[in-house]
């Protein structure tokens, strides 16, 4: 058994292990110039306090972004289709079994009449 | 008789056995110490485990496994006096079988592991394992069972056990609800199971699956079963649009019993794909039902993805998410059905569809049920599941942070993860049999990895927030139990192609191969 053999998809293939060392080999390369670089960074100054137009820092509650603010914008441009299928999560039970007889009855008019 | 040979030779009873045993001696043994009773659910999980290995084992390396109860010889599947049809009740143990027992072995120990930690200030611990064990009972039971009243008696077991764990913290009765609407769905499905079981004993007399397959006609009446069956199976397995009780009861439930619960409805898909494939196969319209399984599976990626993106309570949006990967084995699966009368179009993409889903499923059940973990433990410790409440996790929890970025970056089939080589083999196959669906695929895996950036970034990123300076990081058990599902799901994705030829393979194979198993019952009568 070779452990190290790719998925051969019928279309093209998948070897995780040589993906694994390019990735490695990539970083190395990353790690060495930027090792390269002048390190000018000193713990404990001012370098380490955010700077905002002179204004305080505030709380850290306050500065973390909350995840309802995320993705605003997708969700506006895809306002109609969230309009559309929001809704239809009601959460009510008899809702629920509404749409399973309906696709029930549907898979048996394709499948009954039509194959 | 060595206790050795007893144990193989009974594997498939054992499996059954020794969870409904311990389910039902659990409450008696909780009477003398928790520390005992702890101890006899695990060592009853580790004990059903090795079994489920052992008879994969002998399945993978021999063949298809019958267990006949109550014959002379367990592989008497046809008793001289019965007019040649297989009455007792038999299991049968194939590729595909043995492929969904390791799946529920390993998420068993798992879960069962971390729940020691997790549920271990609740009350009721006793009613809690006795029905976590009857989950495991029903699961083992319906993916070995060989006889169809046998799948709808187990099936029956598995949902009210998970009713009564969706329901068990109660919540303020927001628990009790989605356990409400979790049962009634159940049972309405399970009626319809009953009602096809009762359509082909009529039409077969025979509940045995090999003998109705070998009967198959798809008369009128098989039409109606199969699609009673079709519709059924695909609402316990969160098909979209039966998708709706998902969010509900994985939201609600413990997240111990939510990582379980993605198994159960696997358990679901496993016997659609048994349906379609054993009993129908090429006697149906494949192309028809390949199409509806299609078209569920697309509608579930879609509708799941983007349903998971606003959502505000973290394990809700899990919950669509699983909704939206249970798309993918739907997507992949389906193909392979669509062109299963078509050998040449089956060899070029089909049977390549087929291993993409049902690796999928493999896939799926490790990191979809190591990201319920990681949220539990982050309600176990910050007890909210709101994820606008939350942030600045990573400096304390950093192990469940780790945890949540192998899952997150597996769900979202990014490389190395396991998840990325089985949706590979989708896209590539599926983009052969139609290139919509195979793009739809990937914008989706898109969408996901988006969802998932949110999360981490509201849950782990930002600054250490004051009400949650206090927060430790997870009990050790808990770790250990979402340890062993990250180990798999790097395993997994970095030898792949070992897996694909041990497991996946053989279990497509057996799954399309509906000749070798009607053989294997009836074969040797």
């Amino acid at each position: 058994m070779d452990l190290t053999a790719p998925v051969l998809t019928g279309y093209g293939m998948w070897a995780p292990v040589a993906w694994l060392a390019a990735f490695v080999a990539a970083t190395i390369v990353v790690y060495l110039l930027w090792k390269t670089g002048e390190s000018s960074y000193k713990k404990g100054t001012e370098q380490g306090r955010p700077y905002l137009s002179g204004n305080a820092e505030p709380e850290k509650g306050a500065v973390h972004i909350r995840a309802s603010n995320l993705y605003w914008g997708f969700l506006q441009a895809l306002k109609g289709y969230y309009d559309a299928i929001v809704p239809l999560h009601t959460g009510i039970l008899t809702d629920y079994m509404i749409w399973f007889v309906a696709v029930t009855a549907v898979l048996l008019v394709i499948v009954g009449v039509l194959s | 008789m060595t206790l050795a040979d007893f144990i193989v030779t009974n594997a498939p009873a054992l499996l059954v056995a020794i969870p409904l045993f311990a389910a039902f001696t659990c409450p008696a043994i909780g009477r003398i110490s928790a520390a005992a009773r702890n101890l006899w659910v695990m060592g009853a999980m580790l004990v059903t485990a090795a079994i489920a290995f052992i008879l994969a084992f002998r399945v993978f390396s021999t063949g298809t496994v019958i267990y006949v109860f109550g014959a002379a010889a367990t592989h008497l599947a046809v008793p001289l006096d019965s007019g040649g049809i297989p009455i007792r009740i038999i299991f049968t143990v194939d590729a595909m079988s043995a492929f969904m027992e390791i799946i529920c072995a390993i998420v068993g120990v798992s879960v069962l592991l971390y729940s020691m930690s997790s549920e271990s200030h609740n009350s009721n611990l006793e009613g809690y394992y006795a029905l976590f064990l009857l989950m495991i009972t029903g699961v083992f039971g319906m993916v070995s069972t060989g006889d169809f009243f046998n799948f709808f008696v187990f099936l029956e077991i598995l949902s009210l056990a998970s009713a009564g764990l969706i329901a068990y913290r109660i919540d303020g009765g927001l628990a009790v609800e989605a356990a409400l609407k979790y049962f009634v769905l159940s049972t309405l499905g399970a009626i319809l199971v009953l009602f096809a079981i009762g359509i082909y004993y009529g039409q077969y007399n025979a509940l045995n699956i090999a003998m109705i397959a070998q009967r198959m006609q798809f008369s009128m009446l098989d039409k109606i079963a199969l699609v009673l069956l079709v519709a059924a199976l695909a609402m316990k397995c969160g098909a979209v649009p039966m998708h709706f009780w998902t969010p509900d009861a994985y939201s609600m439930a413990p997240s111990s019993v939510t990582a379980f619960l993605v198994v159960a409805s696997q358990a679901s898909l496993y016997g659609l794909f048994r349906v379609v494939f054993t009993m129908y196969n090429i006697t149906m319209n494949c192309v028809t039902v390949g199409w509806i399984i299609i078209i569920l599976g697309v509608l579930s990626m879609v509708v799941g993805v983007t349903m998971a993106i606003p959502q505000k309570d973290i394990k809700r949006l899990m919950a669509y998410h699983a909704v939206s990967q249970t798309g993918y084995m739907l997507l992949g699966v389906g193909v392979g059905l669509a062109v299963l009368g078509n050998a040449t179009l089956t060899s070029a993409f089909g049977f390549m569809a087929m291993e993409g889903g049902i690796f999928h499923i493999f896939n799926h059940a490790m990191y979809k049920g190591l990201l319920f973990l990681t949220a539990g433990a982050i309600f176990y410790r910050i007890g909210t599941r709101d994820l606008n409440k939350m942030g600045g996790l990573g400096h304390t929890m950093k192990y469940t942070m780790i945890f949540f970025i192998i899952g997150a970056l597996a769900i979202a089939g990014i490389p190395p993860f396991n998840g990325f080589a089985s949706k590979l083999m989708i896209y590539e196959s599926v983009y052969l049999f139609n290139p919509i669906l195979a793009i739809i695929a990937m914008v989706v895996s898109i969408l996901t990895l988006a969802s998932f950036v949110k999360v981490f970034h509201s849950v782990f990123m930002g600054p250490q927030l004051p009400e949650y300076a206090d927060v430790k990081e997870a009990p050790l058990p808990m770790l250990i139990g979402m340890g062993i599902l990250a180990a798999i799901v790097i395993l997994f994705g970095l030898f792949p192609q070992p897996v694909v030829d041990m497991l996946v393979a053989p279990a497509a194979h057996a799954l399309a191969d509906q000749g070798g198993y009607i053989a294997s019952v009836l074969g040797g009568a």
